[in-house]
């Protein structure tokens, strides 16, 4: 009950701040790290859960973008409509990739996911209809319901959005999914042998996964009214995605949220006070650091604190 | 699409010598994860460390291949080192989320490096000078660029001395059987330890000479190393997890089906070739061609 009440309370916040005369720039950022969340707790579901490295995160938000954009271009569908198509597409490729799990575990598996990239990058490259290598120009709808910009409007879709990811995520975590799930991650033969459905629940995780990532690149062409291939499939999000679970703590739904809200906040920082490229950098040094010093996230420090202090 | 047996032919015997340079990318890997099971996802990002080191040392005037062997001591210092620090956090530690977090950290450590390569040297495009760059063999219509000739036998030379190494010598045998079984090794009173920091030094140091060929082959630029994540993991699958003729082999069959597609289809399709292969091969039969 509280949890859903903390979700209101963030919704109805965004939507007031949105209706407020803030500056615009606010939400620009404010989008991103709202996506960032949506990112994190969709790749924990497979990742941290079921021990699954998706490294293939841009494959998965190249798609729901690239499906947005081919509904826009065909039928100038509704946003809402939008996102739904690239949702259930990308939530199919989920499906497929959870086909892989059957073979394919740790480093493979990545591997595996890393190559799905490269081979929608190479697809949309050679496809005109997409924008090919130089990508399309698009005008956003001038009818904005309620919002001063469509910006704002796209602020409080991803809100909804991540508040979605956040209550998969949690929901699969406090169910036998979750439990299924973490069984696998530590001995997936003796969960096999103790009567869990592995392949099943790594299907559902995959394809929960891959379609809320879809969702999350969805708006992207909207957001951006420019979308090319080069920086869609690009890896800062597959490993930006896998660093915020890691700093927050893979074990429970609110550190991909953690993660998330501070590596995004501080990427956006540092984007604009120094450069880009320090953006990258930020992101391997903390996962680094984490990996190294913290493995088990905020989480696992806060956790070690409470049990020396007592 | 225009077919002709003359262009094949071309497509082949360009896809050899192309061949050859992705077997040498990839002898490094073929040791570090081929047989250390090391998940080494920085492979390609270390091996574009060689190409820049080779291209710093150009501009003192060195010919490439020269630079790229001079930087073999310092590369087998940096590997063996990296490979002591990784021991010491992950395989000695153990843990809830080793394999997670030891992924985790490859691909944070090629980003780093992607990041610092930017910052020293730009991200422009950088080649090396040598005679032997730009020229090329003229047989009859054909014209065969120098540089893949020198890459090709570069390329060979590595793979056979490595394997030499690897089943002549007493601490080559015992890299190989390091991954195998290390129980065994440890009761024939050799330390896994220091073999696997020695393996790791060996597959970090041809990364040195490998990355000469890959400056000579083409320019080279700080996130060149995301494409050869495919490549180089592409030809270690498809040899089969360690086998150092299987990986020239793999490298072969790379190199000849890149070719092809590229002279057919376009050069825009060729990314995905490696890429595609690696996915077809690790769905149907992920212990490779000549798998153990």
């Amino acid at each position: 009950m509280r949890f859903w009440t903390v979700s209101l309370l963030v919704v109805l916040s965004v939507i007031g701040i949105a209706l407020s005369d803030a500056n615009n720039y606010f939400f620009f950022a404010g989008f991103v790290v709202l996506q960032a969340v949506v990112l994190a707790s969709a790749w924990n579901i497979l990742g941290g859960y079921a021990g699954y490295v998706n490294f293939g995160v841009p494959a998965f938000v190249g798609a729901g973008a690239y499906t947005a954009l081919s509904l826009h271009l065909s039928f100038e569908a509704p946003l809402v409509i939008q996102i739904l198509a690239g949702a259930i597409f990308s939530g199919a490729v989920g499906f497929l990739v959870g086909l892989l799990t059957v073979r394919l575990r740790g480093i493979f598996f990545s591997i595996a996911t890393v190559s799905l990239v490269f081979i929608f990058e190479t697809l949309v490259m050679n496809s005109s209809f997409l924008g090919g290598a130089t990508g399309h120009q698009l005008t956003r709808p001038s009818d904005i319901p309620f919002f001063d910009t469509y910006t704002r409007y796209l602020v409080v879709v991803m809100v909804v959005l991540a508040v979605i990811s956040v209550a998969a995520a949690r929901f699969i975590q406090d169910s036998f999914v979750g439990r299924g799930l973490r069984a696998v991650r530590d001995s997936e033969e003796a969960a096999e042998c103790s009567g869990v459905p592995t392949l099943k629940l790594k299907l559902l995780a995959c394809s929960v996964s891959g379609a809320l990532l879809g969702a999350a690149g969805a708006p992207m062409p909207m957001y951006l009214s420019y979308i090319e291939p080069a920086s869609t499939f690009n890896l800062l999000y597959a490993v930006s995605a896998l660093a915020m679970p890691i700093i927050g703590g893979m074990s429970h739904w609110i550190g991909p949220v953690i993660g998330a809200l501070i590596l995004a906040t501080l990427q956006q920082i540092v984007t604009v006070t120094i450069s880009s490229e320090m953006n990258v950098l930020v992101v391997g040094v903390l996962l680094v650091f984490f990996v190294v010093v913290a493995p088990d996230g905020i989480l696992g420090l806060i956790k070690r604190w409470k049990a020396s202090s007592k | 699409m225009f077919f002709s047996w003359e262009l094949f032919f071309e497509a082949i015997l360009f896809g050899i010598l192309l061949g050859g340079f992705y077997a040498a990318v990839s002898l490094g890997l073929s040791v570090t994860f081929g047989l250390l099971d090391i998940p080494h996802v920085a492979h390609p990002a270390v091996l574009l460390m060689g190409a820049y080191g080779v291209f710093l040392l150009g501009q003192y005037g060195l010919d490439p291949v020269v630079a790229g062997l001079l930087l073999i001591p310092l590369f087998f210092a940096f590997g063996a080192f990296f490979y002591r620090i990784y021991y010491s956090i992950f395989e000695s530690r153990g843990g809830d989320n080793v394999a997670v977090n030891g992924l985790a950290f490859f691909f944070g450590i090629a980003f780093i490096i992607e990041v610092l390569l930017v910052i020293f040297f730009g991200v422009d495009q950088q080649s090396a000078e040598a005679s032997y760059i730009g020229g090329s063999l003229e047989l009859g219509d054909l014209r065969i660029p120098y540089r893949l000739i020198v890459a090709f036998i570069v390329a060979i030379s590595a793979a056979t001395i490595l394997s030499a190494y690897l089943s002549k010598t007493f601490y080559g045998r015992a890299i190989k059987a390091v991954g195998q079984d290390e129980g065994a090794l440890r009761l024939m009173g050799v330390n896994p330890v220091s073999v696997k920091t020695l393996a790791f030094g060996i597959g970090t140091s041809v990364n040195a000479l490998a990355g000469a060929v890959l400056l000579i082959v083409a320019p080279v630029e700080p996130t060149m190393d995301r494409i050869y994540i495919g490549r180089t993991f592409c030809v270690v699958v498809l040899a089969g997890l360690g086998s150092m003729s299987g990986t020239v082999f793999a490298g072969l069959l790379l190199g000849i089906t890149e070719s092809i597609v590229l002279m057919f289809f376009g050069t825009s399709w060729a990314p995905a070739v490696a890429f595609g292969l690696l996915l077809i091969m690790l769905g149907l039969r992920p212990q490779g061609l000549f798998g153990r």
